[in-house]
């Protein structure tokens, strides 16, 4: 009875899938639709299904409408793998993630070793967030395209900033005891050294992923350390009960983080009353991006109910359309080689590259500070009454950092 | 027929079903679900030697089964490296040596002792193990975790396991041959040892039994089987990473093994199948799936605690005396409330749902078993509440014909 | 460094005293029913939240005394109509169905409030410096956090030791039958228990949930942990829970100020011994600290550092 049960569920699936099998070009969207990440996911699904109906009514990819096939991922690699699987199953040719390395770094490699046993159905995987330099270093792969800036970059634009800023002195770094947290140590550490040899580091801290309750101790540590500024590749919670530890310590240091702008960042940001301390580094700003994108953000506000998080999942769809046209062809193949060095205007303006010879993307960056609105400036964010103020720009040209792939090509 | 040979053809129709369930469901997702349902029949087989049989509560299975898959993965790497002629299909015998060791070494310290002692130090344990991945790179990957690539491996007869499809018959080949073990190993002196420490220590002390002992030898073999699902499940994955050993994990066979039952050898294939199925496809039809989940459980120990496989099992007595039909007319009366009360809740958790989450942005229509209503019109909330509560109240009424029935026809049964 | 071990101090001695406001409800609910309550910390969530909305609506101190007492209702109406229909199925099951209902009300939670923190603002009166110390701040809600728990515990002792409710709790600590023999109505004692225990929880949500940060794994990060502070203190023992509560408050906030490892310790061979492990720095492994703690103290201990009982 059960198993009769479980192959008509099973029937009724597999069915509903071959009826919705029109003639779309169906990008799989592989990321957190439930737990912890949710949020993140949601917001970035709104996203795509936003860029999705933009490009569909500009007349879509060779005639056919693109379809965003929402898969849950759970954040767990192995759970991604099966939905990738689901996603092929319903026709995918293109899929796209972006919430956790570990998760983009298991999909960039079920995607190269699928295409490598089913020639002819090959598969082309997008990373619009995931930034762990290995993606697009030792485990680089020709099947796999970051619009991202990965952690090197964003390092390498957070020092070329403090190159302009003397008052820095005193540097105390604190992130996630994981890979990423790691790699961000590494790099403030060599980075540093290479443009700021006179700074100070006066303090090196690896915390726990997502364990800490309470970050007084941390604070008290760094406060004891007597640094002017705090380098952290926090995120989540993690970044949110950070910053709120430090202002109940009454700590007056600058704060320069990747991920401050995250979801729900700029809430607890305001609620420590930090103005223009806590800065963050990203590849656009509303409040000074050309006039089209700002039109874009008013709208995508109102229907979305949220800022625009990723500018670069615009770049990536929009390059994906154009390579399209170009290759004027659905084949995943020729798609990727028309990609590779592909040069094209980004979101808020200016131009950026697609690197042949690693697949990542590279296009000016921006550092910003969050604090009150100041007059002319249009956009605050989560509703704080705050917004982002841009602080300096950093070339693509001086975010070029090296790679040590040697992609494999088909 | 006599028990012996049922129990043989329940095996022959198991090795069959296993065949040619790949023919019946060919599409990549099944197969890969099927290959993932083999691996948690045998995690969850392997938990409920020790919940089921033994009464050992662990909160930290999950160490054993990551461990195998972890050292499977290395083992595979190693081998592949190294171009040593070991085939695929021997890989899992990697994760069982690796489970019996971890089985070994944890199982000494946490099977002094039965009951809430027991279940902490498994906690325990499995915290440390699951944050010790974090640390210990060169073993675990960091959160990447490690990677491997099955078909660099000799080939087996020709096979080169790329295709799923010859993954999943690896996997099932492996699975029949852990289900019919474990099977055996119930019906020896050991596992009758095991009913009694778990039924009445001192009494198995009495006799001459060293109920630490029986329990160590429990834990080990118990952590050798969940080895083996790891190894199986890092070449079906081709990656294993930290999450696999995590607490997460560790609640999930549980919910498994109790949600198929716990008291019955069958159980635990129920529930693996089934929380399988539901974890992989739930998350498509509902974004409310972890909360279906919690409930699904919750109800389960309420209403059920004997599992899916108690309630199927109320029913074998009957069916072998013929009298299954005498409960038609109550499970027939019973449906419809019951079904009242399912539509109810599920629109109840939907509308609440879309209400609260995504109304904000998408708006107050939406649509329900394919149907378009309004969350916001208070006639839709009505109808839920109605049906909900109707059906609650209903089932209350014709609930105690149901227990009747049971009881008549398990008397006349047994009189049969 | 003066400074970092007064603040240290105080970290530790706040963290381990709201520990000690949810493990005490857990200590005496596990010791009465016999069940490890794995929903205890989802009290502390909703107490939390059931805060924010309150103080958003009518004020911080209205929410202060109802938030608490709303939890209360609510632990004792599910001991009523959930856990009292598992009871007869053994304590694995109430175990389980506590387990369940952890995950259910975490959804619960992300369904009415949302995945992300919620704004829950300390209140205006409390939002001052305390004092100043090497010109580090204190805020003065965290004293306000410690004088509650200490007030908590003293209401704790004061119910136990001198009222008849707390005498008749003390009995069925230790000796739950004979309680019931001696007619007590034993159902409705665990249910209020149950109740002042959620209630307790939810009081350390209630002032928890603006210092650090309301959000849905609030229970999920904080659950665990609670079952090592029971544990280690030894089940059904109200002074192991405290001591073991500012235990692990302490080792946990200090092992974060010690920056040593295995290498500074003993020198290089560290890594020819352990490894990689040779380099990682108390810090890094501070939360491990208590899990490894459970682990020793059942080991040698098996009834915990001040308990008597096993089961």
């Amino acid at each position: 009875m059960r198993k009769l049960t479980l192959g008509v569920c099973m029937a009724a699936l597999l069915a509903a899938g071959a009826a919705s099998a029109q003639e779309t070009v169906k990008l799989g969207y592989i990321d957190p639709l439930s737990g912890g990440g949710a949020s993140v996911g949601e917001g970035g699904l709104k996203t795509f299904n936003w860029i999705a109906d933009e490009i569909n009514a500009q007349g879509g990819l060779l005639g056919k409408k693109i379809e965003i096939l929402p898969l849950d991922d759970k954040t767990n690699p192995q759970e991604a793998v099966v939905q990738a699987q689901k996603a092929i199953d319903a026709g995918a040719r293109f899929i796209t993630q972006g919430n956790g390395s570990s998760v983009a770094a298991a999909l960039s490699d079920f995607v190269t070793k699928f295409n490598d046993r089913n020639p002819g159905k090959e598969v082309l995987f997008f990373n619009y967030a995931a930034v762990d330099d290995a993606l697009t270093n030792d485990k680089c792969s020709f099947w796999h395209f970051r619009w991202d800036a990965n952690s090197s970059i964003k390092m390498a634009a957070v020092t070329n900033y403090l190159k302009t800023q003397s008052s820095v002195k005193k540097v105390y770094l604190i992130n996630q005891d994981y890979s990423f947290g790691q790699g961000v140590k590494k790099l403030a550490r060599e980075m540093l050294k290479a443009k700021r040899p006179d700074v100070e580091i006066v303090g090196d801290e690896l915390h726990p992923l997502l364990k800490i309750t309470d970050f007084a101790p941390y604070i008290a540590k760094i406060k004891a350390s007597g640094a002017d500024s705090i380098i952290t590749g926090n995120w989540g919670q993690d970044m949110a009960l950070l910053l709120k530890a430090a202002a109940d310590a009454g700590l007056q240091a600058n704060w320069y983080t990747y991920y401050a702008g995250g979801a729900g960042g700029p809430t607890a940001i305001k609620q420590t009353g930090l103005a223009g301390k806590v800065h963050d580094i990203v590849e656009g700003d509303s409040n000074t991006a050309a006039e089209a994108a700002q039109k874009t953000e008013v709208e995508f506000r109102k229907k979305n109910n949220i800022s625009i998080w990723y500018p670069r999942a615009f770049n990536e769809m929009r390059m994906f359309a154009k390579a399209v046209k170009e290759a004027n062809s659905l084949d995943p193949k020729a798609v990727a080689a028309k990609l590779e060095g592909m040069t094209a205007d980004v979101f808020d303006g200016g131009t950026g590259t697609m690197r042949k010879d690693d697949h990542q993307f590279f296009q000016d960056m921006y550092v910003r500070s969050f604090g009150p609105l100041t007059a002319g400036q249009k956009f605050d964010e989560e509703n704080t009454g705050w917004g982002w103020t841009v602080k300096g720009k950093v070339l693509a040209a001086d975010t070029n950092v090296p790679t040590t792939c040697k992609m494999e090509r088909p | 027929m006599s028990q012996s040979l049922r129990t043989f053809l329940g095996f022959v129709l198991f090795a069959a079903a296993l065949a040619v369930a790949p023919l019946v469901f060919s599409s990549g997702l099944a197969i890969t679900m099927m290959s993932l349902m083999g691996v948690m029949v045998i995690f969850a087989l392997s938990y409920n030697m020790l919940l089921g049989q033994t009464g050992l509560l662990s909160f930290g299975h999950a160490v054993y089964y990551g461990l195998g898959g972890f050292c499977a993965a290395h083992a595979m790497n190693y081998i592949a490296r190294n171009k040593f002629g070991v085939p695929l299909p021997a890989i899992p015998l990697v994760g069982a040596a690796a489970g019996l060791f971890f089985g070994a070494i944890f199982g000494v310290v946490s099977t002094r002792r039965a009951g809430t002692v027991f279940s902490m130090i498994s906690l325990g344990i499995g915290e440390l193990v699951a944050a010790l991945a974090g640390i210990q790179r060169s073993f675990f990957g960091g959160e990447d975790g490690i990677a491997t690539n099955r078909v660099k491996l000799a080939p087996f007869f020709g096979y080169k396991f790329g295709p799923q499809v010859q993954v999943y018959y690896l996997i099932a080949a492996w699975c029949l041959i852990c289900v019919v073990l474990m099977y055996a190993l119930t019906r020896t002196p050991f596992g009758r040892m095991c009913n009694a420490v778990r039924d009445n220590p001192e009494r198995a002390e009495f006799v001459g039994y060293s109920t630490q002992r029986v329990r160590f030898q429990a834990f080990m073999l118990s952590a050798m089987f969940a080895g083996v699902a790891g190894a199986l499940a890092a070449i079906n994955f081709e990656l294993m990473n930290s999450q696999a050993i995590g607490a997460g994990t560790s609640g999930q066979v549980l919910l498994m093994t109790f949600v198929g039952g716990i008291g019955h050898f069958f159980g635990p294939i129920i529930g693996a199948v089934l929380i399988t199925f539901l974890q992989i496809s739930l998350s498509d039809i509902t974004k409310a799936w972890m909360l279906y989940f919690g409930l699904l459980f919750i109800l389960v120990v309420m209403f059920a605690p004997g599992g899916i496989a108690g309630w199927l099992s109320l029913h074998t007595p009957l069916l072998r005396g013929g009298r299954i039909l005498n409960l038609a007319p109550s499970y027939a009366l019973a449906a419809i409330p019951l079904a009242a009360v399912v539509v109810g809740g599920i629109a109840l958790v939907e509308m609440a749902h879309h209400m609260l989450v995504e109304a904000a942005s998408d708006g107050s229509k939406m649509h329900l078993f394919k149907i378009a209503i309004d969350g916001a019109s208070p006639v839709a909330w009505i109808v839920a509440l109605a049906l909900f509560f109707g059906g609650a109240f209903g089932l209350k009424l014709v609930w105690p014909r149901i227990d009747d029935a049971w009881g008549e026809a398990q008397a006349t049964g047994e009189k049969a | 460094m003066l400074q970092l071990i007064l603040f240290s101090t105080l970290n530790g001695v706040l963290y381990g005293m709201l520990l000690f406001m949810m493990a005490s409800g857990l200590t005496l609910i596990f010791s009465m029913m016999g069940v490890l309550n794995f929903a205890h910390a989802s009290f502390y969530m909703i107490g939390a939240y059931f805060g924010f909305e309150i103080s958003r609506r009518i004020g911080f101190w209205p929410g202060f005394i109802i938030a608490p007492l709303l939890v209360g209702v609510v632990g004792a109406l599910i001991e009523r109509y959930g856990l009292r229909r598992v009871h007869k199925f053994g304590h694995v099951a109430e175990l389980l169905f506590t387990f369940g209902l952890a995950f259910v009300i975490e959804e619960l939670v992300n369904m009415f409030w949302g995945k992300l923190p919620v704004d829950y603002q300390v209140p205006p009166s409390l939002d001052f410096v305390a004092f100043t110390l090497f010109d580090t701040t204190y805020p003065a809600y965290r004293m306000f956090m410690l004088a509650t728990a200490i007030a908590m515990f003293a209401f704790l002792i004061i119910v136990l030791k001198r009222t008849r409710v707390g005498l008749i709790i003390q009995a069925a600590l230790t000796h739950p039958n004979m309680v019931a023999m001696l007619g007590h109505d034993v159902p409705t004692v665990f249910m209020m228990v149950f109740g002042v225990g959620a209630a307790l929880a939810g009081l350390a949500g209630v002032i928890a949930g603006p210092a650090l940060v309301t959000q849905p794994s609030m229970a999920a990060l904080l659950g665990p942990i609670l079952f090592v502070v029971i544990v280690v203190g030894g089940l059904g023992s109200l002074g192991g829970a405290f001591a073991a509560s500012l235990l692990i408050g302490l080792v946990q906030t200090f092992a974060v100020a010690i920056n040593g490892s295995l290498v500074d310790l003993i020198g290089p061979t560290a890594n020819t011994i352990f490894g990689e492990l040779g380099n990682v720095t108390l810090a890094q492994i501070a939360p491990l600290l208590p899990y490894l703690m459970l682990v020793l103290v059942l080991i040698f201990k098996p009834t915990g550092l001040f308990g008597n009982r096993e089961t």
